[in-house]
């Protein structure tokens, strides 16, 4: 390698690598950059608005459910509300919220100045903005996907559901799971190939593996429901008979494919979020989490069961007794690994020192919800007892529990925990405090009595009931807790805007943190480490407080990375890492056009291939020599 | 009444006093007690391991108002030889739980499933966008007797229901009791069911399948063998006759008119297939699947004005002029 002339001081290095990483200035800046911190800024941004509008939906539902026979809203209008709102908390905000927190925060966290594919995350990232225009335009021009999160045929088929509803639900659908693959190959990649030296496998923080399963799931995953919505497309555009039943087709192939997909998904959103409760658990305790071996293991366990038990969704359907029980069981399962993490986490408080900052709010109220959602799990695994449970409020209360104490919580959890990474500032402590307690009351006012709901037989989907259900007061307790948590919420948004601009100054590293962001500041700069760190421990910050070990020799005026091995990330090479390009925005636009063009005609499928081709081509235009190292090297004949 | 352990408990959170006429919590039926037992089981060992995770969360939270010293130097991979054995307990629990739940959650599966006796009342139920087509059959003369929204069962004796859909995927649940069976085109699924509490019950659509699922309920009637036998034998005959000129009229209007086209009233020109069997209406509890109560004013409310009532339904408005319209109603109700 090239050894500069001079070695240059620590300001001009940092001056000079700003230079090479910075963006261009102002709009064009804007559209071709391929920084993965503001791009997963700019997903968290849109999730966290897409929260808010679909629980705005929920809000106008539980109105309309407060009391019995209310005409708030039609059936079309209460059809669209649940659909766009379970549509969206899950495919738009759920698993993207979840990816670009990763986006955000494994570079930092392994040290490296971008991730593997820098342009795939701007792609990832334009293409999600089409699934979100994808659902939210139909939306605004009135026609909104009506039949819920999960469109099962023959409902959704040509012969119930004439219009484009289901098609803008389907290739919605298309459009984020192509953008979700995007950054979970970008992920895989990157956590195994670019770990700082030292970083073997065993010294991996447990962030790291939550982000590597959820990662590895999620390709294994949407494979399937990209194939059924497409499926379900082709039944409803060209007349193939794949759902319909007088044709030969099955329409529980649908609900196999979905939930094969649909059950991992749960995990998807879950296990990140088992990895920022570790983080902040970790970090708030003051002492290293207990059980680094079992927590690993925990996780590897629930994404292989995850993939076995997508039954326990279909246990109406009829199918074979014994088939179920096979099911059951491993439903049931899950608990084993998830109790042990549960266990973990508590046992590293109680044995910890622990400063109950809101993070860690965060994370209490975590384990005391989730649990209560993982026990529920328990009771609809069941697969005689989820006869009596499943599409009850039962099950609405049970989702929630799980997906909003679940992944939501410590989301918000991780929020306030990197804040001050991100932006430079502290939240403040009292108002966060104020929209935990509001958003935790609330939660938990708004959805205990619908597990009372379910066993009083109140089905779900249902866009109102009579008065002599005796439905009204649960129904009206739930639409009270709504407004507490909506308040919350606001205060949360709030706190997070002031914070901003008036927020305490946070440094460096404002709790103490052991993992690798600390070490950089706050906000990192564009190319986020100086120098590329060296690992001896799993806690680096908290082993080596004084003396940081680093390595050098990439490049100070081109764009690399250090690609490592991945077992022992002992250094391999250094890869040319691409700079900012207008192509990603280009292919995504391409991308959209074939997507959208695909709803109307099959023919969308040839032509909309040119505008896909055209882009990619610009995209992958050689324009650097061939490498001198790695495994692309130019090699002489 | 050993079955209500817990249930007061659920009913003081209800605030109010539970209807029970849609729930598995008041089971009257073979099924629905074996799930309630299930249920009940899951409740108590559910609960202790909640109250579990809550005392040691609340145990290390304790701990911890000792431990909050200004001592924030943190401690690397420190020694928990105790609690590595405690975890190894914990998981031992967790274990022997999910064996229990397990084991009784097979056994009921298998209870569900028993063979039953082999003459079993059969019973066709099929589900449409939006109500429910039943037909009994008659043993004693192997017709099969039809009527609409309204399920009689005989108490203590199996009725095997034979469960399809004649569009989109519906669910059929009498939560009283059994649990709920999926209602697919294209599928043949059986449910047995064992009522053995005399009373009036409601089930309900429990799989979303468009506009009016919310309007998908039948009411549910467990009779003694003898009430029940002669309530077949009723609904088997035709209909009867109209006896007076209001009823007449009513008649020539219903089976003659717009009507007849998707509904059937045996003995009679009414022969539609579409709509409900309307032969025995006048001897529901309700109308339109659960939707409106059984009652003159509210036939003639349904006939003239079922889109607003039930938005989307696949009746459409009926317009009469008033004395017809009465006429159509009052013969309607005299269908018993």
């Amino acid at each position: 390698m090239t050894a500069d002339a001079e070695t240059p001081t620590a300001a001009e290095r940092h001056r000079r690598l700003v230079e090479t990483w910075g963006d261009a200035p102002g709009f064009w800046g804007f559209l071709t950059t391929v920084d993965p911190k503001r791009i997963a800024g700019r997903y968290i941004l849109t999730a966290m608005l897409l929260l808010f509008l679909a629980g705005m939906l929920a809000v106008d539902m539980r109105l309309q459910l407060a009391q019995p026979d209310m005409h708030r809203m039609g059936p079309q209008a209460y059809d669209e509300s649940f659909s766009l709102h379970g549509s969206t908390m899950l495919f738009l905000v759920s698993v993207p919220v979840m990816e670009a927190m990763a986006m955000w925060l494994v570079p930092l966290m392994v040290g490296q100045r971008t991730m593997a594919f820098p342009r795939l995350n701007a792609f990832s990232y334009w293409l999600y903005l089409g699934g979100v225009l994808m659902l939210w335009i139909p939306h605004a021009l009135g026609f909104t996907p009506d039949l819920g999160w999960f469109e099962y045929p023959p409902l959704s088929g040509p012969g119930y559901a004439p219009g484009h509803r289901v098609d803008v639900w389907a290739q919605m659908i298309t459009f984020t799971e192509v953008a979700a693959l995007s950054i979970s190959v970008n992920l895989v990649a990157t956590i195994l190939k670019m770990r700082p030296p030292g970083m073997t496998l065993a010294r991996m923080p447990l962030f790291l593996w939550a982000m590597l399963i959820a990662s590895l799931m999620t390709l294994f995953a949407l494979p399937s429901i990209m194939l059924v919505t497409s499926m379900l497309i082709s039944d409803r555009l060209v007349a193939t008979q794949f759902f319909a039943p007088a044709a030969g087709g099955d329409a529980l192939l649908f609900q196999h494919l979905f939930w094969f997909f649909g059950h991992p998904e749960v995990y998807i959103i879950f296990i990140p979020a088992l990895g920022f409760v570790s983080a902040i658990v970790e970090t708030f305790s003051r002492r290293t989490v207990f059980g680094h071996v079992p927590m690993v293991i925990s996780m590897l366990s629930i994404a292989l069961l995850a993939f076995g038990l997508w039954v326990h969704h279909m246990f109406a359907v009829g199918l074979p007794k014994l088939g179920n029980a096979f099911y059951t069981a491993a439903s049931m399962a899950i608990a084993l690994p998830a109790g042990i993490q549960i266990f973990c986490w508590i046992a590293t408080i109680w044995s910890g020192k622990p400063q109950f900052r809101t993070p860690l709010l965060w994370v209490l109220g975590f384990i005391a919800t989730f649990v209560i959602g993982g026990l529920s799990g328990v009771m609809t695994a069941s697969a005689p007892l989820d006869l009596q449970l499943t599409d009850t409020y039962f099950v609405v209360a049970h989702l929630h529990y799980v997906l909003v104490g679940g992944a939501l919580f410590p989301l918000f959890g991780a929020f306030c925990y990197w804040y001050p990474k991100g932006t430079g500032r502290l939240m403040s402590e009292r108002w966060g405090v104020v929209a935990f307690a509001l958003i935790f009351i609330g939660f938990n006012v708004s959805f205990m009595p619908m597990h009372i709901l379910g066993l009083e037989g109140m089905p779900r989907r249902v866009y109102t009931y009579g008065p002599e259900m005796h439905w009204g007061m649960l129904n009206l307790i739930a639409t009270l807790g709504t407004f507490i948590s909506t308040a919350g919420g606001l205060v949360f948004v709030a706190n997070a805007l002031m914070s901003y601009y008036r927020g305490e100054v946070a440094g460096a590293d404002p709790w103490g943190g052991p993992s690798l962001e600390w070490a950089t500041d706050s906000p990192p700069p564009p190319h986020n480490f100086d120098n590329t760190p060296f690992i001896d421990s799993a806690v680096p910050l908290w082993t080596a407080k004084d003396h940081r070990p680093v390595l050098s020799g990439l490049s100070l005026d081109r764009r690399q990375v250090l690609v490592t091995s991945v077992v022992d990330a002992l250094p391999e090479y250094r890869q040319r890492s691409p700079g900012a390009s207008i192509w990603p925005l280009v292919a995504a636009l391409g991308v959209s056009i074939l997507f959208v063009g695909s709803i109307f005609t099959p023919w969308a499928l040839v032509w909309g291939a040119v505008p896909v081709a055209i882009p990619l081509i610009g995209w992958f235009w050689p324009q650097r020599p061939r490498a001198t190292t790695g495994p692309l090297r130019k090699r002489s004949a | 009444m050993t079955k209500a352990t817990w249930l007061p408990v659920v009913a003081t959170l209800c605030l109010v006093g539970c209807a029970g006429v849609q729930s598995p919590l008041a089971p009257a039926g073979e099924q629905a007690d074996r799930l309630y037992s299930l249920l009940e089981l899951m409740v108590w060992i559910c609960g202790a391991m909640y109250l579990a995770v809550l005392a040691f969360l609340g145990w290390s939270l304790w701990r911890a108002r000792k431990q909050f010293a200004h001592d924030a130097v943190p401690t690397v991979e420190p020694n928990d030889t105790g609690l590595q054995r405690s975890l190894v307990a914990w998981s031992a629990i967790i274990i022997v739980g999910l064996v229990i739940l397990s084991a009784a959650s097979f056994l009921a599966d298998r209870g569900l499933a028993q063979a039953r006796d082999r003459d079993a009342l059969q019973i066709r139920i099929t589900g449409h966008q939006w109500w429910w087509r039943i037909e009994y059959h008659d043993p004693s003369t192997g017709r099969w007797i039809e009527t609409a929204n309204e399920l009689h069962l005989p108490a203590n004796q199996t009725a095997r229901l034979a469960l399809g859909s004649a569009d989109v995927i519906h669910s059929f649940w009498v939560p009283n009791v059994a649990g709920k069976m999926d209602v697919i085109p294209g599928r043949a699924n059986v449910l047995d069911v064992t009522p053995h509490r005399i009373g009036w019950f409601r089930g309900q659509c429990a799989e979303f399948c468009g506009a009016q699922h919310a309007h998908m309920a039948f009411d549910v009637k467990v009779d003694s063998p003898q009430d029940f036998a002669a309530w077949l034998a009723g609904q088997g005959r035709s209909a009867s006759a109209p006896s007076d000129a209001v009823l007449t009229r009513g008649m020539q209007i219903v089976t003659t008119g717009q009507c007849s086209m998707c509904h059937v009233i045996r003995g009679t020109a009414a022969a539609g297939r579409p709509g409900p069997d309307l032969t025995h209406i006048g001897s529901r509890r309700s109308i339109a699947a659960g939707t409106l109560a059984m009652n003159r004013g509210n036939l003639q409310g349904w006939i003239a004005q079922p889109q607003t009532l039930k938005p989307g339904t696949m009746m459409p408005p009926v317009s009469l002029d008033p004395a017809d319209a009465d006429a159509a109603s009052r013969y309607l109700e005299s269908l018993k």
